[in-house]
């Protein structure tokens, strides 16, 4: 019997993990209708990638390639209008964002605006990192035997070393066997 | 230095941290700032509703293009459609401010049929200085209109100064859009 918890728990986790399996496929064929699609298969695919760097503004966390809002529709023909007139892909990127400006972009440009965004991260991991080399370093140097709180047992860090005293007790101990 | 100056480094942290927090998490983020604030007004021509002229066929208006806003004093533009039920609540605070003459109001009636946009304009009236129709809602996304009713201001030199997202209500009108209009005035 006490097998069962772990067996409901598995077919749970199978369970979920298999969900996506039924939405996924169904997903990206919603917004991007039949009529849209480019008769050329090199400048639909770039249609496509550029369509799922923007953000779609009324929905938000769905790029123009997901979303089925009116407005992402309309943004997805006119970034086929403007391949199709020669267009480079940052060509057209660089036209809705004149327009929506940097937040249509799914990933945000490096630049001095997003500076704490692209570099916070690397930046605390630093402060992280040399804190704790500097915590650690603290703690293995030896105690220096001057000022308070140095004396037995005081020291936060390693122990002080054994006395000639303690080293025979010790070997003394070793060689019996045990006291 | 004091040794428990250390301990105040992760409340300084959290504080920083709650700062952020608190002013980030009360903006709403369906708000986007506008990427055309103090840019100029761009390039359009919009034709009136239907044919323009007040008929069987259904038309109105005299539309307006880009070079309406050059040296006419400030302008608002107000993005509506009849299908926009937000547009609906606001309409009335729209009559008050065009009706105040500190700007002239616009209209931009976003991918409307001119049947129903003039069905609406008869319904509720018209209070805007000219509309012009984007049928298609090109022109809308040259203003970078993401969501109706937008409202923008536009200065003397068509420039666009200042764009209000969601729908106008007293509120708005006393505390957010009339300082503007007086500030971009003077």
């Amino acid at each position: 019997m006490r097998a069962r918890p772990f067996a409901l728990i598995a077919a749970l986790a199978v369970a979920l993990w298999s969900l996506p399996v039924f939405f996924l496929p169904t997903a990206p064929a919603w917004a991007v209708n039949p009529d849209e699609v480019l008769a050329d298969p090199v400048l639909e695919k770039r249609a496509r990638e550029i369509s799922k760097s923007l953000r779609c503004l009324v929905c938000q966390n769905q790029s123009i390639d997901d979303s089925d809002a009116d407005l992402a529709k309309d943004l997805r023909i006119i970034v086929r209008e403007r391949l199709l007139n020669g267009n480079s892909d940052s060509q057209v990127i660089d036209y809705v964002v004149a327009r929506y400006g940097d937040f249509v972009l799914l990933k945000p440009p490096f630049k001095g605006t997003t500076l704490v965004l692209w570099l916070g991260p690397a930046v605390i991991l630093g402060l992280g990192i040399l804190a704790m080399v500097l915590f650690l370093r603290r703690r293995r140097s030896p105690v220096s035997g001057t000022g308070p709180g140095t004396g037995k047992g005081a020291a936060p860090g390693r122990p002080e070393p054994l006395s000639a005293e303690e080293k025979r007790r010790l070997e003394r101990l070793m060689k019996d066997g045990g006291p | 230095m004091p040794r428990r100056t250390i301990y105040l480094v992760p409340l300084s942290v959290f504080l920083v941290m709650a700062f952020y927090f608190a002013v980030g998490l009360t903006k709403d983020p369906k708000i986007i700032p506008s990427a055309l604030i103090d840019q100029p007004v761009p390039e359009f021509t919009l034709p009136p509703i239907g044919d323009g002229q007040d008929g069987p066929r259904g038309g109105y208006g005299k539309g307006f293009s880009t070079a309406d806003f050059k040296g006419n004093g400030v302008s608002v533009v107000n993005i509506f459609a009849s299908w926009c039920l937000p547009c609906r609540t606001e309409h009335p605070f729209i009559t008050r401010l065009a009706k105040m003459k500190v700007a002239r109001v616009y209209g931009l009636n976003y991918k409307d049929s001119p049947k129903k946009a003039l069905k609406w304009l008869r319904e509720l009236g018209d209070p805007y200085f000219a509309i012009g129709a984007d049928r298609d809602g090109r022109v809308g996304i040259d203003w970078g209109v993401y969501g109706v009713p937008e409202t923008f201001i536009v200065d003397n030199d068509g420039r666009i100064r200042y764009k209000h997202v969601g729908p106008l209500n007293q509120e708005v009108l006393d505390d957010v859009i009339l300082p503007a209009i007086r500030k971009i005035s003077r």
